[in-house]
């Protein structure tokens, strides 16, 4: 069926509504202790996560059981097993909800899926091992709602994530979904709809944060009758999984704001250049683009309007450098990503030479959501210069490892105390990673700074597209330098200079640094290059390549001093500046660890005490392996 | 330039994978995703026999080849190895498993085993970071990895049947 006027549109959404009721938090928390069919409820929904985290826990074979058990019973026709995207929990996954008696299992495997149906569908009993546990309760607790890790979160751009059946348009259409693209092309004009973008304060999620509705007037601006929109879903930040996780959970509302940008700056053409290394968000956007086209939603004459609109899927070919815009259009033109100086903007001369709008994931998610409840709405959530929410995947030393989306303006502090539950056992926090290779280091001291794009770059980190990591004690952080600046090494393209050969001398030094070598002009070189990279590299990657190390260098002199000066590595991770020592109160003069040195540095008699020749010692640890006491230590 | 080591077939698959793209020299990456899907990796010879069908220089092919860390040219083992070095399982010990990997199996990163069973890899983020530090074998994702568990992920019978 073809959607041709904003009537039958509205008679899908009508028609699918039902279902997602049941999904509904909102129903009142009665104490009731009775769940399942024994409620007296003639349909049940078991949400399972398909996200990619899950899925790599078995989640779809827990999918398979629950729904094979449900057949045993015979109870298939009133409980409906549902795989959506992310619960963003992802440090508890795999996870399964069951609706509507709001029941969160965390950490479920698929053997345990026999027992859900079994106790908590036919019997009427949660299974009490399943749901979390309230660290600081002890506690138990059914549904998300009350689990510190959702009480802070605002979800606008993963509004649908781990809410909706992301392979089923249906579920999206019940949630508003294209309601607001129909709203845009039936009833304002294109300026209207730039003007929507401009009064909500939007600005790019990708990380340098350029107002959105301003990049919309400079596309349509421009006069061509061949215009083309891009979605940038080239996440190339490591440890970063917001926009793949937008794709895999709610591929439909990225399509709806790609065609709602189309129709306000005059573009027909749609392209999303995702990385090749994400297949089931590739499946899920193909599975959605087709499900649009089948209702009419893409293609020729949408809803009779006379607009058209289509989208074609590239594929990103594992490059960090195509993040940026200019890289990204030549990419997508079957060449090298190369990145060239702006101007020309792509607004101006993009893909194949035509006006171009890129955009990244997370700020097309956030469209439709923004001409549903108006720009005032929006605005009036976050900050004075940051509005709206920001997605974080929030990893690490952290106890509540997960997908997160906070308004702006909450504090480094509540996320990771709060959302994250603080650090991993017990452990002392250090540092906290935001923005990936471009952004900074930022310590205890910056915990309760805002989180918005000006108060994170004032500190020396940037927002980043959302990557947020969070580091203890144990990790030393001229080591963490050392990787950033290893990535970027890797992956500067080469095209010019400061930042080909720059990084790769930054690189030396660290290298020097970490094998005891260093010495205090070290640092200083480290700073003059630093700078002179940031000030003369072309693109956005080289421009900002140095932060890490400046970051750590001003927020971390002392623990580069130690390095170099004391050759003492605090979080011992430095090999070079650790020794393997035997305790000799602890050593019994088994001789295992004597027998075993591949270098023969250990010397002792049987059943004396032993001790390692650090001359000769390699550092390769077989002894500490091997020594049944524990008697050997690295200090 | 000579193309005499790759097989009638092969040839024949990219002239199909090339007009399937219309020969448009644009779709050059996609071209090369196919090519690679089919033929499992990017030869010398293979890229030039590309390049002829685009009508392009073969330079600007392996220029493409050579800048994307997706295309291989050379084959992968049975069972590729990639140990993730995302930031997130980097923090958590990633590097340490890729040692640990390095040791049991003898091979430098971007190395296949000399039987061809394995081949290792590294990459940036599985996305699984709630199981961090984590290494993918065929795709099979393997969480919480201790570097101590390493050699016995690896002497899984199942790999060598």
């Amino acid at each position: 069926m073809k959607i041709q006027t904003l009537k039958d549109l509205e008679k899908i959404k009508a028609e699918s509504l039902a279902s997602l009721e049941l999904r509904n938090e909102v129903a009142p928390d009665t104490g009731d202790e009775t769940c399942g069919l024994e409620k007296g409820t003639d349909h049940i929904q078991i949400l399972t996560c398909g996200g990619t985290g899950c899925k790599a826990s078995d989640s779809a074979e827990i999918a398979a059981r629950i729904k094979d058990c449900l057949k045993q019973f015979g109870v298939e026709d009133k409980v409906e097993v549902i795989t959506t995207g992310c619960f963003g929990f992802c440090e508890k996954g795999p996870i399964v909800k069951v609706m509507p008696d709001n029941t969160f299992y965390t950490k479920v495997k698929p053997e345990d899926a026999a027992e859900i149906v079994k106790e908590h569908i036919i019997g009427g009993r949660r299974v009490q091992r399943l749901l979390y546990i309230d660290p600081e309760t002890n506690a138990s607790v059914n549904d998300s709602k009350h689990m510190n890790f959702y009480r802070k979160q605002v979800r606008i751009a993963l509004r649908n994530c781990g809410l909706i059946d992301p392979e089923n348009i249906r579920e999206y259409i019940a949630r508003d979904g294209y309601m607001s693209l129909a709203d845009c092309i039936l009833t304002k004009t294109p300026a209207e709809v730039i003007d929507v973008v401009k009064r909500s304060g939007l600005r790019g999620r990708g990380g340098a944060g350029f107002p959105t509705g301003n990049k919309w007037e400079f596309a349509s601006k421009s006069n061509s009758d061949i215009k083309y929109v891009v979605c940038n879903a080239d996440e190339g930040d490591p440890g970063a999984f917001m926009d793949r996780s937008i794709m895999e959970g709610d591929p439909n509302s990225i399509i709806e704001a790609m065609a709602i940008c189309g129709y306000a700056i005059g573009a027909k053409y749609g392209l999303i250049y995702v990385r090749a290394e994400y297949p089931l968000a590739i499946h899920r956007l193909k599975t959605a683009i087709g499900q649009a086209h089948e209702l009419g939603l893409l293609g020729d004459n949408i809803l009779g309007t006379g607009f058209s609109f289509d989208i074609t899927i590239r594929y990103g070919a594992g490059a960090f450098v195509c993040g940026e815009e200019t890289a990204l259009i030549h990419s997508m033109e079957g060449k090298r990503g190369e990145p060239t100086l702006k101007p020309p903007f792509p607004a101006v001369e993009g893909y194949r030479k035509y006006p171009t709008n890129v955009n990244n994931v997370e700020t097309w998610a956030n469209i439709p959501v923004i001409f549903q409840k108006g720009p005032d709405w929006f605005a009036s959530i976050g900050t004075e210069k940051s509005k709206g929410t920001k997605v974080f995947a929030l990893a690490g030393k952290i106890n509540n490892v997960g997908l997160i989306e906070v308004p702006m303006g909450t504090t480094l502090r509540e996320v990771i105390y709060e959302i994250g539950g603080g650090i991993k056992n017990g452990k002392k926090f250090k540092a906290v990673q935001t923005g990936g290779p471009s952004g900074g280091c930022l310590t205890e001291k910056h915990l309760d700074i805002p989180i918005d794009y000006e108060s994170l770059g004032a500190a020396g980190s940037m927002m980043g597209s959302g990557g947020m990591i969070v580091m203890d004690e144990d990790n030393c952080m001229v080591q963490v330098a050392r990787f950033y600046l290893g990535f970027i090494v890797e992956e500067s393209c080469g095209k010019c200079a400061p930042c080909r050969i720059g990084n790769k001398r930054m690189l030396e030094i660290l290298d020097k640094i970490v094998a005891g070598k260093g010495t205090v002009e070290d640092l200083d070189k480290l700073e003059d290059l630093a700078n002179v990279i940031k000030d003369a590299s072309l693109c956005g990657l080289g421009q900002t390549s140095p932060n890490p190390v400046l970051s750590t260098l001003a927020n971390f002199r002392d623990e580069y001093m130690e390095h170099v000066v004391e050759k003492k590595c605090r979080a011992k991770q430095c090999m070079s500046m650790l020794n393997y020592i035997i305790e000799p109160d602890r050593c019994v003069g088994c001789h295992l660890c004597a027998k075993n040195c591949p270098v023969e540095a250990i010397s002792g008699e049987l059943k004396q005490k032993h001790v390692i020749d650090q001359q000769k010692c390699i550092k390769c640890g077989t002894c500490m392996s091997n020594c049944r006491l524990h008697a050997i230590s690295l200090k | 330039m000579e193309s005499n080591k790759i097989s009638c077939a092969a040839i024949a698959k990219i002239k199909e994978i090339c007009e399937a793209h219309n020969n448009d020299a644009g779709e050059l990456i996609n071209i090369l995703h196919e090519t690679q899907n089919t033929l499992g990796y990017l030869p010398r010879e293979v890229q030039v026999e590309v390049a002829k069908n685009l009508n392009i220089p073969a330079t600007r092919v392996n220029g493409v080849v050579s800048f994307y860390a997706f295309f291989t040219e050379k084959p992968k083992g049975k069972h590729p190895i990639s140990v993730c070095l995302g930031t997130a399982c980097y923090v958590r010990g990633s590097d340490k498993v890729l040692e640990e990997v390095k040791k049991v199996l003898g091979i430098e990163v971007g190395e296949t085993t000399p039987d061809g069973v394995f081949s290792l890899d590294c990459l940036r983020c599985v996305g699984a970071c709630g199981l961090a530090p984590v290494l993918t074998i065929s795709g099979k994702v393997y969480g919480n990895v201790d570097p101590k568990n390493v050699r016995k992920i690896l002497e899984n019978p199942e790999f060598t049947k």
